[in-house]
């Protein structure tokens, strides 16, 4: 390791934002991805593992990628919920890895919502 | 990949000896079978606080708290939470009164009045990987020190900020650091106190031991301000966990360009080194430890002249302790407003005015949340005790608690809304120390826990100074005479007397602040002190010569089991028929109130 000058020292600080915002629990995007029983059959674990690959290759690092329990619309999984600091979230439904990057970077990195692929805009109360 | 989970479990001191370190292992190997490890991070954190109930298992950027995590609980855990998404409920925190599970740590009021300001990092980094420590603003105060402000400028930032000494002198950190600034001598050392000797206290093992290069940055600050370029950290042997990690740190600092030649390459040169004690109390005071890094016996001297101008081998020494170092990288990072915004007093004029930021405590004894705490100058006791630390465990009433360690004071339940802060402590009798708080129940004798605590510090005095040497021994004497029901008032005058002379003459602080429990027993609870003397009893049943043990016939079942636990074999008694004690051969060692479930044994 050679030694730091001023600006290494930054920039590994910058480098490292996925790490901080990921212990902190707190960012301007997160990306929850529903695991019930009914979204594992239906292939929640390869919309899950393409949004790692997509959110790590767009190099998105205010962006939280989580799981959580069913999501109640066992018939509509695999599903996913896009919350974005400000706006309403948004879910949805009947996913594949495809459409889930697509998700990725129309919605995430662009910000703008995938109308056809999505239930319903700021349907869900959340916190 | 980056992981999408951040599992960070606690490797303290307490966690580990609950085996921490096999759930963890167990952790990794059930990830890694699951197909988990590309997504799920494993982090080894400091301690977290909340001892009483480790081993601890907090996952991020969920913020679910598990307690008193087993092997045995990891692949329910790694499944339920991991894999599908939901919290594992088992193992989710239960208030201890009762009620519904907690899963979010926020959520917990162990946590939730908590401020963090030298615990900042508390378990979210790997304490033995500095880029966990950068990726959290790590060094970049030091950064911005070595690139845009003169000494001056740093000193008078901490100045302004209010920062008070946080080993228990409370003296004001910018003060000592201007006089060791204006010391003359071209060879200066700034020095880490990290003896903590207080039995009980962990605030300063758990800083080194979870976030050591905080320690490092704050006293690379330091010696940048007084103009100094060699460090140590003296930590007592008794911590080797510490003394490991802060070791790690500093070849970590080194190999980064952190500490040595030309740091961040700003032409600034620091170095430090671990110095290791061999555990006496008496060398956490200033003047001893700097004789015992010196190699010298560990004693104090006077110091009428100061150790800024003649300290370690006679030079120039600039002593903090390790939570002090451990605040100073946050206030120059985010200024001295910010920083002076919390807590008491005004600081603006004089520096003693008030108490400023945050305080760490290490809280013990008969509350149900024991652990490790930060909150705001000024919070109350009672907050402390009754919101943070959750109250008394079932069946015991508040009686006193003594804040800053075996020479601290008992304060009692009228002041439990005392703000605490250095000053108020110590009108009250007792003083901030290092931050050790012991809750004491209502069963607790107050002549023995004075007793409990100058027979420590009797020990631990250094013998130097005839006061403190030939003091302590004479409290210690009627101490026990007291509890053995054979003084007089004139006993009482004479400890009273003592004590006052013991506080004004000793050589250092050891030998001034031990009186402290028994002046506070003599001050708040005098009653009971009196009720030994006059009535030979003692009210809380602790005074093994003022009590006997008797079972309550009409409360005995005959069901044999303190007769089976009494070492002397001093119970009889047929089995399902009322047992009694044989009061001549019993040594009163309380066994059989334990064991007895009908609550038939009777202590007058």
């Amino acid at each position: 390791m050679p030694k730091l000058s001023i600006e290494d020292l930054k920039k590994m600080r910058e480098d490292a934002a996925r790490k901080r915002i990921l212990r902190d629990g707190e960012s301007r995007v997160r990306i929850t991805i529903h695991m019930g029983t009914c979204g594992i059959m239906s292939g929640a674990r390869d919309v899950l593992k393409a949004v790692l690959s997509e959110v790590e290759a767009s190099d998105l690092k205010d962006t939280i990628v989580t799981t959580s329990g069913c999501a109640g619309l066992c018939s509509r999984e695999p599903m996913a919920t896009v919350e974005i600091a400000g706006h309403a979230p948004v879910k949805y439904v009947d996913l594949t890895a495809e459409k889930v990057v697509r998700i990725v970077k129309e919605h995430i990195a662009g910000g703008t919502v995938v109308q056809e692929l999505a239930l319903a805009v700021g349907s869900e109360m959340t916190r | 990949m980056e992981p999408r989970l951040s599992v960070l479990i606690c490797s303290g001191t307490g966690c580990a000896s609950n085996k921490s370190m096999e759930v963890m292992d167990a952790l990794r190997k059930e990830i890694a079978t699951r197909g988990l490890e590309q997504e799920v991070e494993v982090v080894q954190t400091g301690c977290q606080g909340f001892c009483a109930v480790g081993p601890i298992v907090y996952v991020q950027p969920d913020d679910v708290f598990y307690q008193q995590v087993g092997v045995k609980d990891v692949p329910r855990l790694v499944e339920e939470h991991f894999l599908k998404g939901r919290p594992y409920k088992d193992k989710l925190y239960v208030p201890p009164m009762g009620g519904m599970p907690i899963p979010k740590l926020m959520d917990i009021p162990f946590f939730k009045s908590q401020v963090l300001v030298a615990l900042r990092n508390k378990g979210l980094i790997d304490p033995e990987k500095i880029e966990d420590y950068i990726a959290r603003d790590g060094y970049q105060a030091l950064a911005r020190v070595l690139t845009e402000m003169k000494p001056e400028q740093v000193i008078e930032c901490v100045t302004k900020s209010g920062l008070r000494g946080r080993g228990g002198g409370g003296f004001p950190t910018g003060v000592k650091w201007a006089s060791a600034r204006k010391a003359s001598g071209d060879i200066k050392y700034v020095l880490c106190n990290g003896d903590e000797g207080d039995p009980g206290a962990f605030m300063d093992r758990s800083i080194m031991e979870g976030d050591p290069h905080s320690v490092l940055e704050g006293m690379c600050i330091a010696a940048f301000a007084v103009g100094s370029s060699q460090g140590y950290v003296y930590v007592r042997k008794e911590y080797p966990l510490a003394v490991q990690r802060i070791e790690v740190a500093i070849e970590q600092a080194r190999e980064f360009g952190l500490l040595g030649k030309d740091i961040l390459g700003a032409g600034f040169d620091f170095d430090v080194e671990v110095r290791r004690g061999a555990g006496a109390f008496v060398c956490g005071e200033s003047t001893a430890l700097m004789a015992s890094i010196e190699g010298n016996p560990g004693e104090p001297r006077a110091k009428y002249i100061h150790t800024v101008d003649a300290g370690l081998w006679n030079r120039p020494s600039c002593l903090n302790n390790v939570e002090t170092f451990a605040n100073v990288p946050m206030i120059l990072q985010r200024g001295w407003e910010w920083f002076s915004s919390i807590g008491t007093g005004d600081v603006s004029q004089d520096p003693w005015g008030g108490s400023k930021g945050t305080k760490v405590f290490s809280i013990a004894g008969d509350v149900n949340n024991t652990g490790l705490i930060e909150v705001p100058m000024g919070t109350t006791l009672r907050e402390i005790v009754f919101d943070i630390a959750g109250g008394l465990p079932e069946g015991k009433r508040f009686k006193a608690v003594q804040t800053g360690g075996p020479s601290g004071g008992f304060l009692p339940e009228s002041l439990l809304n005392l703000p605490v802060d250095f000053d108020r402590l110590v009108e009250a009798g007792s003083m901030m120390g290092s931050g050790g708080m012991v809750v004491l129940g209502h069963d607790k004798c107050m002549v023995d826990s004075a007793k409990f605590f100058i027979d420590f510090t009797a020990d631990e005095s250094c013998g130097k100074c005839t006061p403190c040497r030939i003091g302590s021994k004479i409290m210690l004497q009627s101490l026990e005479k007291i509890s053995e029901g054979k003084a007089t008032e004139e006993d009482v005058e004479q400890l009273e007397r003592v004590a006052h002379e013991v506080a004004n003459l000793s050589l250092c602080g050891l030998g001034k602040s031990a009186p402290n429990p028994v002046l506070t027993a003599l001050r708040y609870f005098r009653d009971e002190v009196m009720a030994h003397v006059h009535e030979k009893r003692c009210p809380a049943g602790e005074c093994k010569a003022l009590i006997t043990y008797s079972i309550d016939a009409g409360k005995c079942t005959g069901c044999t089991l303190c007769a089976k636990n009494c070492p002397t074999d001093c119970i009889t008694g047929e089995r399902k028929a009322a047992h009694a004690i044989v009061t001549d051969r019993c040594i009163k060692c309380g066994s059989c109130k334990i064991v007895c479930n009908f609550d038939a044994v009777v202590v007058q």
